[in-house]
Formats: C-alpha cells, structure tokens, sequence
C-alpha cells in the first residue's frame, strides 16, 4: 500500500507537487519509487530553464532503466536538490522528504487545477 | 496469452513482480535487482530458468551431427560433460548461444535460448533431414522446467536438496563431486532430475533440469535449506546484471544473426580445425582476414549515468560503435557493459565515450570480465 499525502497534489506520471506561495516543488510518489526500484542516478534540469508543463526535465535511472520525469507545470527551475544526486536511494526511502527533485516558480497558477488530488491519483494507482 | 512456467504461482506468493519476458511471464525481481544481485554475490540466489529449450539428439551418429552444426569440438565431451558452443549459419552467423551435454554414449542434451527455441528447432530439423546418419531429433522444451542456484554459499546446501549418488551421467557421490561443466542424474523423490555445475552468474552454483512437479519441490526445498545461508529467489533483472558484470553475452543483445563468434570474442567456442561444420568457412575466414567489429567490455570513468543498450560509443568526435548491453553494476557502483567497436578501439585501458541523453561521457575500454571474485 502506498503512501499518498493529503496536503500534495499529482499528476498522472507520478511527480508529486506541494505548493509554497509562488513556487512548487516535485518529487516522485512513493508508488512510482517503488514500482521503479533501486535507483541509482537522478538528473535535474539546471536553475534558470523553462519549462512547459508535461515537459521532460529530468531523469530517473533504476538498475533496469532509465524514466523521464515530466514537470507538473509551467515555470522556471529556481532550485534543484543537490543531494539526491550524490544519494540516488533519498527516492527511495524518503520520497516526499529528502527525494525531491527541483522547485519551479509558476508563471501560470492556474494549471494547478488540472492536477490531481489526492483521491484521484490514489484511484488511478489502484490504490 | 504469455506462458507460465511450473513455477508461476510460487513467483505470485513470493511477491515476484512479473514481466513480459519474450513471450513468458516471468519475475523480473522480487525484493529489488541490487539486493538479489549481492546475495548471489555472496551467499545464494535461486533463479526459475524453465522458460529455456531443451533438445535431445541421440543415435550413432548423433555426436557427427552435431559436429556438423555447432561451433565448438563435440569429441571433446565425454559422458557426463557439456560444453558451451554456438550454433552459426553459412555466413557464421549466430543462430544461437548453447550448452552441450553428452549424458551418455550417443545421447546429448543441448540447452537453448528461450526466445530462440522456434528458429533454433526448425534449423536443427531441416540439417538433420538432409543427414544421412542415425540420428533422432526431439524437442522436449514442454517436458522440462529448471532452476539455477547459484553462489559461494550454494555447495553447503545443494546435497541436501538432492540426496545421494548420480545415478546416470558423470557418476558421483554427491552433487558437490560434480565439476565445473559436469553433469549427472540424480533420483528425486519419485522422479528423477539432471544437475550440472553451470551457470550464468560468474558464481560457483548448479542449473537443475527436471519435470514440472520435480523442479517445484526443488524449488521449494532449495529456498528452505539455503535460508539459514541467506538465499534469496532471484529474478530476470539479477541475472542480467550478474551476467553482464561476467560479460557472459545474451542473445538479441551480444549475438544474432548478423554477427560471428568471432566478433563476439568467443573464439575460444569455434574450433576452426575439427573439420566440416556450417559457418565454419565463413568464420576461417573472418580470422584471418579480420573482423569489422569487435566486443569490448566497458566501464564508465566517474559517477555517471550508466549506459544503456543502443547508446553510441565514440573516441574523439568519431562514432565507432554501440553498446549491446549496459547497467549499473551492483557489485562495482558503477555503470559497465559491453558493445561493438571497431576494432582498432579494442584495448583495455582506452578511453572512450558513451552518448548518454546527447552527452559523450567518459568511460574506458575494460580487461573482461568486468567483475572479479576477489
């Protein structure tokens, strides 16, 4: 049984949102973590890049394969999270804590409501 | 629908996350590749193998065949032994990557691969109704199922999965007498199994080939004696990095239709002077006149991304080759496989790069195998 924080909202590939004033930050749910196993390798898109919605930004690499994982929504990389580079597994054991990805400013708000709220994604999984 | 083995549902209650795998839904892991990577490493792993092809060829003349068809020396067996060879087209072509077993006087067993049990069956029927020999030919993939169990720990549980002395096959007094490539029957509770010192790991360790309700029990009484010695059920992601870390090829990765033995670095297998066998012209040849590409070993310089099958590899600028198969190694902690080169880039310690996501990153050409037991 995965675990799907209430204060989050999703997308259907599995990225994770929490919203702090202007900015977001990313991660990927405990579910995709788990279906991905044992990662080894993140990249992150560098501070300062643009991004669209549903755009590829960064990559997750389990022993099996490389993911992409697409930003949730439209804005600019302000912050990345240097540490889950040097220490892939934080997706693992902490992914909505020290697993997160990268923070974007928003520069439309208003495709926060196309997210999913708990409860969908929870459906969606199966769970 | 996709084939399960004997052994599906014990994959289901071990929590075996299953795939697709050429047709066969089989587990690509259970707990997580790194952990049963490391436990084959140094304690145990117990992988389900029934998807691979059994065939059986026996008659007088059965060990002149199959000289005829397959790469490496057959005279070079006695009963109770097996070999790894390859089975080549005109052009030396791999057909397929095999073990050889001779059980006894007249009688082989060859092991192949699953995917390549049709193309395999019908190539091994189509020379023998042009043979004039003594020879019967029997697809017996449906009859078996089989495990490997493989590991340093493996030796001190294996005589208890299956008591007492072979009965057939190299004669031994346990299955720990058996040698590296040796083979023997064994009596199993009510039935009767093959067990051969073979694997496809790097690991000391035994690949056991039975009927459906044999290899269950042998499954089960395997996990239970070897769990004092840590054993772990492993799936098809394991046995993958484990081979890869060996540089043991797979076929449709290091090996098919297109390319020789001999570009697969598997000279050892071919032995151009036994006389007549199919691919054998083309491959004496290619020896002489030399290959267009080669396989080399591969591991990445630093902390990178690891590579992947399909990736380039270039030296300078210049593309001189792809990667066949790549993964992060779980013994090492850092990306390594293996690829085609040309080969004037074959030499251990040459740097290269991999294109990774449009970026060359260094990497380095490596001794083989890639891991070594230390």
């Amino acid at each position: 049984m995965s675990n799907i924080p209430t204060d989050l909202k999703y997308t259907k590939s599995h990225e994770w949102v929490r919203l702090d004033g202007d900015t977001v930050t990313v991660g990927i749910t405990d579910h995709a973590q788990a279906e991905l196993t044992d990662i080894v390798f993140v990249e992150l898109p560098a501070i300062g890049r643009a991004v669209k919605a549903g755009e590829a930004c960064a990559v997750v690499e389990s022993v099996k394969t490389a993911s992409d994982i697409y930003s949730p929504v439209s804005g600019e990389i302000v912050e990345q999270n240097k540490p889950v580079t040097d220490k892939p597994d934080l997706v693992n054991t902490e992914p909505y804590a020290g697993g997160w990805f990268f923070k974007i400013k928003l520069s439309n708000p208003a495709e926060l409501n196309a997210l999913l709220a708990p409860n969908d994604y929870e459906k969606q999984i199966g769970g | 629908m996709l084939k399960r083995t004997a052994l599906f549902a014990a994959h289901q209650n071990l929590g075996g996350k299953l795939i697709d795998f050429g047709g066969w839904e089989m587990p690509v892991q259970y707990t997580g590749i790194v952990e049963e990577h490391l436990a084959v490493r140094k304690a145990a792993g117990v992988f389900d193998i029934s998807h691979m092809g059994e065939v059986t060829v026996s008659g007088a003349d059965a060990a002149g065949f199959l000289n005829r068809i397959l790469t490496n020396d057959i005279r070079k067996l006695s009963p109770g032994l097996g070999q790894y060879t390859l089975m080549c087209n005109e052009r030396g072509g791999a057909i397929d990557d095999l073990y050889a077993y001779q059980l006894s006087e007249g009688v082989y067993l060859l092991i192949i691969n699953a995917s390549r049990i049709g193309p395999d069956v019908a190539w091994l029927q189509a020379r023998a109704a042009e043979f004039t020999g003594e020879l019967r030919l029997t697809d017996a993939s449906h009859n078996y199922s089989a495990v490997a169990v493989q590991g340093p720990r493996v030796k001190d549980f294996i005589n208890a999965v299956v008591p007492g002395a072979s009965v057939s096959a190299r004669r031994v007094n346990a299955v720990t007498d058996l040698k590296k490539n040796e083979i023997g029957g064994f009596h199993f509770e009510h039935g009767s199994l093959l067990v051969s010192r073979t694997g496809y790991t790097g690991e000391d360790g035994f690949e056991i080939v039975g009927g459906d309700e044999a290899i269950l029990r042998v499954w089960n009484k395997i996990l239970e004696a070897g769990a004092p010695f840590g054993i772990k059920p492993c799936g098809l992601g394991a046995r993958d990095t484990l081979r890869t870390e060996v540089c043991f090829p797979l076929y449709g990765h290091e090996l098919d239709e297109e390319t020789t033995p001999i570009e697969a670095a598997l000279g050892r297998f071919v032995s151009l002077d036994k006389g007549d066998f199919t691919g054998g012209p083309a491959l004496a040849a290619q020896n002489a006149a030399g290959v267009r590409k080669k396989l080399i070993a591969l591991k990445m310089t630093g902390a990178s991304a690891p590579p992947r099958p399909g990736y380039a590899i270039y030296c300078g600028n210049i593309k001189i080759g792809v990667v066949t198969s790549g993964t992060p190694s779980p013994s090492l902690g850092v990306g390594v496989g293996m690829g085609y080169v040309q080969p004037e880039f074959t030499m251990p310690g040459r740097n290269i790069e991999i294109e990774i996501r449009g970026r060359l990153t260094l990497a380095a050409v490596t001794p083989k195998p890639i891991y070594k037991k230390t």
